[in-house]
C-alpha cells in the first residue's frame, strides 16, 4: 500500500508502528573489560585528544591482559600506562608523544632498548590511520592518500605501499597513489559525554575518528559520562555520533576521561600531563604510580576519589549551552 | 599527582625544564642580540628586552601577509598567527589539527584541543573531515611544522635520532599530521627555536616529512611547494619551490652571514641582496604582550 492507494483515505492518520524493544546493553567497567578484551587480541582505543578512555585502560591493566595489539593515533598516557601494565606487544599508531608535554618514558624504553621488552611498532601518519580506519569500516580492501610519496616511513612499514590508478590524472597521464590497509580491530573502546542504555551515543566537541573506529572493530565498547533517557537521545539525534547497532556494550564511567577532558563535563588536566614525563622517566617511580593508582584502586570511583574533590573542582567548567533547534513534528 | 590544572591561568610548573619563567629570558640568554632594546621602540611594553619567542613570533608573523588559512599547532605558530590577524593579515584563520575552525577562545588556548578552542568555534570536524576534505583536498594556504633536523630541500625528520628507526638513540613523536601538511598546504613555513649543525644537517636521520623534491624523485607530484620559510634565532632562509634549495635571505641585526654558514650544516647559499629583518616594533611588541599573550602563556 502506498499513498497514492485509494484504499486509504488521504486524511487518515498513519498508523504509530509497533514500539521496537530497545536492548539494555549497559555493563560495569569491569564485566565490558572481562566480556570483551582477551589476550592477544586487536584493541583500537581512540579519542583525539579529547575524550580518552583512560579508565578502559586502567581496567585492562588491571585485569591483566597480555600480549595485545594496541592501534591508537596518538599513543599518549594511556598507552604508556598500558605498556608499564605489561598488556601490549605490538603498538600501531601515528604519534607516541606525551602531547606537547613531554616524552613517554615506557615507550622510550621499549623502543629505544627494548626494555624490559622490544615492542613490536607500526608507524603510519595521522591521516594514514585514519583511512585505515575508514578501510576497516567499510570493509575495503585499501585506502588511498597522498601524504606518503618521498618519506622514509615506506621503507619501515610494508603496510604502505602504492598502487596505478585505473583512470588517467589530472595531466592525463597515469597516476600513482599510496595506499593503506584497513584496519579491523577485534574490540574498539571510545569514550562519549552520553549514550541511552542501547548504545545510541552522542559526542560533541572533538568528535576526532570515533565512528569510524568503532564502526571498523568486530566488537565496540562506548564508555560514556552518563547514560541518559532514550528521550534524551531522540531529542537531538544528529548529536548521535554512533547508532547503538554499532555498540555492544555501554560503560557508565565518570570523569573516566582523566587526564584529557570531556566537553562540557570537565577540564584537561594540564598539570597531570607535565608531571607524566617526570612520572614515567624513571622506570621503579612509574611502577609505583601504577601500583598506588591503577592496580591498588578496584575500580575507576576510587581512582577519582583518591585524586579529590578540590582536584577536581580546578578541572570544573562552567555552562556554555548550544541553542536547541526545531527538528519540527508532522501535525 | 599535581596540583588542579586551572583553564584561566598558566600553571604551577612542575618542573623547571618546562616551566613557563615568570621573567622573560632575553634573547641574548639564548641568541643573538636584536638591538631591539636600542631600536625605535618606544611604548612602554617594549622596554623590556625582547625574548627570542617574541622575536620568532613577530617575524613569523609578518610572513602571513596575504595569506587566509593557516594550519598551525598551539606555541609560536598560533602567536604568530593571532599577531598577524592584528596586524598585516585580519583576515587570515587558524585551522586546528584537532578539527576546530574559526576558534574564537576567550582564552589563549594550552593545546590543539584545549576547550576553550571549541567552546564559540565556528566549526569542529572530524578527522577524515579536517586531513581528507580540508588538507588534502587543498584548504590551506599555510602549514606551520617544527622538526628536530632540517635539510636544505626542507625535507624534515620528526621521527628518530640515531642510525636505526627501530632501535633509535632517541624516539621522537613521529609523523602525527606533519606529512600530510607537508603535502597539502601550499607552502609550509618553518620555525627553528635554535639554528645548529646538528638540526639544519646535510643528511637527515630519517625523513619523516618529504618536501616535494623527494615526491617526485619517486614519479608523485604533491600539492604544495613544500617548505618555502624557516624563521629561526638567526634568520630567515627561503626557498621558492620545487628544485631550489633553502637559502639565506635576510639576518637578524648583528648577524653575519658567516655566522649562519657556521651555524648551517650544509654549504649554505646566500642570497645577493641579504636582507636585515627589522626588529619587532613596539606596536608588534605590545600587541603580542598586551592583547595576544597577557599570561605570558608562550611567550617565555
Amino acid at each position: 500500500m502506498g499513498p497514492d492507494d485509494p484504499a486509504v483515505p488521504a486524511t487518515a492518520p498513519a498508523p504509530a508502528p509497533a514500539a521496537r524493544p530497545v536492548a539494555d546493553k549497559t555493563m560495569t567497567m569491569r564485566d565490558a573489560i572481562a566480556a570483551f578484551v582477551h589476550d592477544g587480541d586487536t584493541v583500537a582505543i581512540e579519542g583525539f585528544t579529547h575524550l580518552i578512555p583512560t579508565a578502559a585502560g586502567h581496567e585492562i591493566v588491571r585485569q591483566g591482559r597480555r600480549n595485545l595489539t594496541v592501534v591508537r593515533m596518538t599513543a599518549d598516557i594511556v598507552v604508556d600506562q598500558m605498556l608499564a601494565g605489561g598488556c601490549v606487544s605490538k603498538l600501531v599508531s601515528s604519534f607516541v608523544g606525551n602531547s606537547s608535554a613531554g616524552s613517554l618514558g615506557e615507550l622510550r624504553r621499549r623502543i629505544e632498548h627494548a626494555l624490559p621488552e622490544p615492542l613490536e611498532f607500526e608507524e603510519y601518519s595521522h591521516y594514514g590511520m585514519v583511512c585505515r580506519y575508514l578501510a576497516g569500516a567499510q570493509r575495503l580492501p585499501f585506502y588511498p592518500l597522498r601524504s606518503y610519496a618521498g618519506s622514509d616511513l615506506a621503507s619501515v612499514n610494508d603496510g604502505i605501499r602504492t598502487v596505478t590508478s585505473p583512470y588517467p590524472g589530472p595531466d592525463g597521464q597515469e597516476e600513482r597513489i599510496h595506499v593503506v590497509p584497513p584496519v579491523n580491530p577485534d574490540v574498539t573502546i571510545v569514550h562519549a559525554q552520553r549514550a541511552d542504555r542501547a548504545g545510541n551515543t552522542q559526542i560533541w566537541g572533538l568528535t576526532g575518528v570515533q565512528a569510524e573506529a568503532v564502526f571498523a572493530a568486530r566488537r565496540a565498547v562506548v564508555v560514556v559520562e552518563e547514560v541518559v533517557d532514550d528521550e534524551v537521545v531522540r531529542s537531538d539525534p544528529n548529536r548521535t555520533v554512533i547508532p547503538a547497532h554499532a555498540v555492544d556494550a555501554v560503560v557508565a564511567c565518570p570523569r573516566g576521561a582523566h587526564p584529557s577532558f570531556a566537553q562540557g563535563y570537565y577540564d584537561r588536566d594540564n598539570a597531570f600531563y607535565r608531571s607524566w614525563s617526570h612520572i614515567s622517566k624513571d622506570p621503579e617511580r612509574l611502577q609505583e604510580w601504577m601500583q598506588r593508582w591503577v592496580l591498588g584502586t578496584r575500580d575507576h570511583a576510587e581512582y577519582v576519589a583518591m585524586l579529590g574533590e578540590e582536584h577536581w573542582a580546578g578541572l570544573a567548567v562552567g555552562d556554555a549551552l548550544s541553542l536547541p533547534v526545531n527538528y519540527g513534528r508532522r501535525l | 599527582m599535581n596540583a588542579a590544572a586551572s583553564a584561566t591561568a598558566p600553571h604551577a610548573p612542575d618542573g623547571a625544564s618546562t616551566a613557563p619563567a615568570d621573567a622573560p629570558a632575553t634573547v641574548s640568554a639564548d641568541g643573538p642580540a636584536t638591538g631591539s632594546t636600542d631600536g625605535p621602540a618606544t611604548g612602554s611594553a617594549s622596554r623590556e628586552p625582547v625574548t627570542s619567542s617574541e622575536l620568532l613570533s613577530v617575524v613569523a608573523s609578518r610572513e602571513l601577509a596575504g595569506r587566509r588559512t593557516v594550519f598551525a599547532g598551539i606555541g609560536l605558530p598560533t602567536l604568530a598567527t593571532a599577531l598577524a590577524q592584528l596586524t598585516v593579515a585580519p583576515e587570515v584563520e587558524i585551522v586546528y589539527e584537532s578539527g576546530v575552525c574559526g576558534a574564537h577562545p576567550s582564552h589563549l588556548p594550552e593545546t590543539i584541543a584545549d576547550a576553550v578552542l571549541i567552546t564559540g568555534a565556528e566549526a569542529v570536524l572530524s578527522m577524515p573531515a579536517l586531513f581528507g576534505y580540508v588538507l588534502q583536498g587543498g584548504h590551506i594556504d599555510v602549514g606551520f611544522l617544527g622538526a628536530a633536523q632540517i635539510d636544505k630541500w626542507g625535507n624534515l625528520n620528526s621521527s628518530v635520532i640515531g642510525d636505526r628507526w627501530d632501535r633509535p638513540s632517541v624516539r621522537l613523536p613521529g609523523p602525527g599530521g606533519a606529512m600530510e601538511v607537508m603535502a597539502n598546504s601550499r607552502e609550509v613555513f618553518v620555525v627553528m627555536r635554535r639554528h645548529t649543525p646538528r638540526s639544519f644537517t646535510a643528511e637527515l636521520d630519517f625523513c619523516t616529512s618529504p618536501g616535494p623534491d623527494r615526491a617526485l624523485a619517486e614519479g608523485i607530484r604533491p600539492l604544495g611547494a613544500g617548505v618555502t620559510r624557516v624563521i629561526t634565532d638567526l634568520g630567515i632562509l627561503a626557498r621558492a619551490g620545487v628544485g631550489e634549495e633553502l637559502r639565506l635571505v635576510a639576518t637578524h641585526p648583528g648577524v653575519t652571514a658567516e655566522q649562519v654558514r657556521a651555524a648551517t650544516g650544509w654549504d649554505l647559499q646566500v642570497a645577493d641582496a641579504l636582507a636585515t629583518i627589522e626588529p619587532p616594533t613596539a606596536s608588534e611588541l605590545r600587541l603580542l604582550r598586551e592583547d595576544v599573550d597577557p599570561g605570558r602563556v608562550y611567550l617565555r
